[in-house]
């Protein structure tokens, strides 16, 4: 199970442009070095990261082996309504995490 | 190989890229096998089409010298009022030196607020990173910041 982290506020004001943070930890192994064997490690890339909130996909990232592991993102989006931000990762092989973080809007 | 006789090079370099790895012989990866300034030009044609490219209203930050490229932190930021009218759409973070040329892209919208990303990425080496943002009129803009890697990410981390 992935380990991850969020940092968002908790609450905001209507209109708030607020900073989301996240991080996942993932090897995000590239495909291009060689084990302690000398044998090449498979490539393990989380291939997508969406973050949905109210209603609508506020962020979305195509990602490459050229993201370092345990990959994070500082971003932003309006706040608008009280609700969930949905984050969710997805690897190659089409398996998925995701995290949900409240947001109250006064 | 032959949909896109205008770029052989780029494409024959990664055939061979793709052929050495699966033969698992990244270990012994020649110098050659890199991307070069081509292929960071033919990652953002993929992505953006074959359209201008302006310079500006895109910002690169990176250290100036990064001692491990396997994790080197990078913001990258666009002038706009991302209004519903006028906003970032796409933004690309693109490497004319790493084994892929294409490190990122992202997808904004005008509820983002702010065209502001930051994240952390591998560098194969000294090296130019790019940014090109896609506007919501179509426009493409872009900035670039270059960092001295001392170790070099991929073929030893």
């Amino acid at each position: 199970m992935a380990t991850i982290r969020i940092a968002a506020p908790d609450t905001a004001s209507a209109g708030d442009v607020i900073e989301l943070k996240a991080l996942i930890q993932h090897p995000m192994e590239t495909g291009y070095r060689s084990g302690p064997d000398g044998k090449r490690i498979e490539r393990d890339i989380i291939e997508r990261f969406e973050v949905t909130y109210d209603s609508e996909t506020v962020f979305e990232a195509d990602l490459h082996p050229g993201i370092a592991a345990n990959p994070i993102f500082t971003f932003y989006t309006r706040a608008t309504t009280s609700g969930p931000i949905e984050f969710k990762w997805t690897d190659q092989n089409g398996q998925s995490w995701s995290e949900t973080h409240e947001l109250m809007v006064e | 190989m032959t949909d896109m006789p205008d770029r052989p090079s780029a494409i024959a370099r990664r055939t061979f890229l793709l052929t050495g790895a699966a033969a698992g012989l990244s270990t012994a990866l020649p110098l050659g096998a890199m991307a070069d300034a081509a292929d960071a030009d033919a990652a953002i044609r993929e992505i953006f089409g074959d359209k201008p490219i302006n310079d500006g209203r895109v910002s690169v930050k990176l250290p100036p010298i990064a001692e491990n490229g396997n994790s080197v932190a990078i913001t990258v930021s666009a002038e706009s009022p991302m209004s519903f009218d006028d906003h970032v759409t796409r933004m690309a973070i693109v490497s004319p030196r790493n084994p892929i040329a294409d490190i990122a892209l992202f997808k904004l919208g005008p509820r983002a607020g702010k065209a502001e990303i930051s994240t952390r990425i591998r560098m194969a080496g000294t090296q130019r990173i790019r940014c090109v943002a896609e506007m919501s009129d179509g426009s493409l803009w872009q900035g670039s910041a270059s960092t001295v890697v001392t170790l070099a990410a991929c073929l030893i981390g």
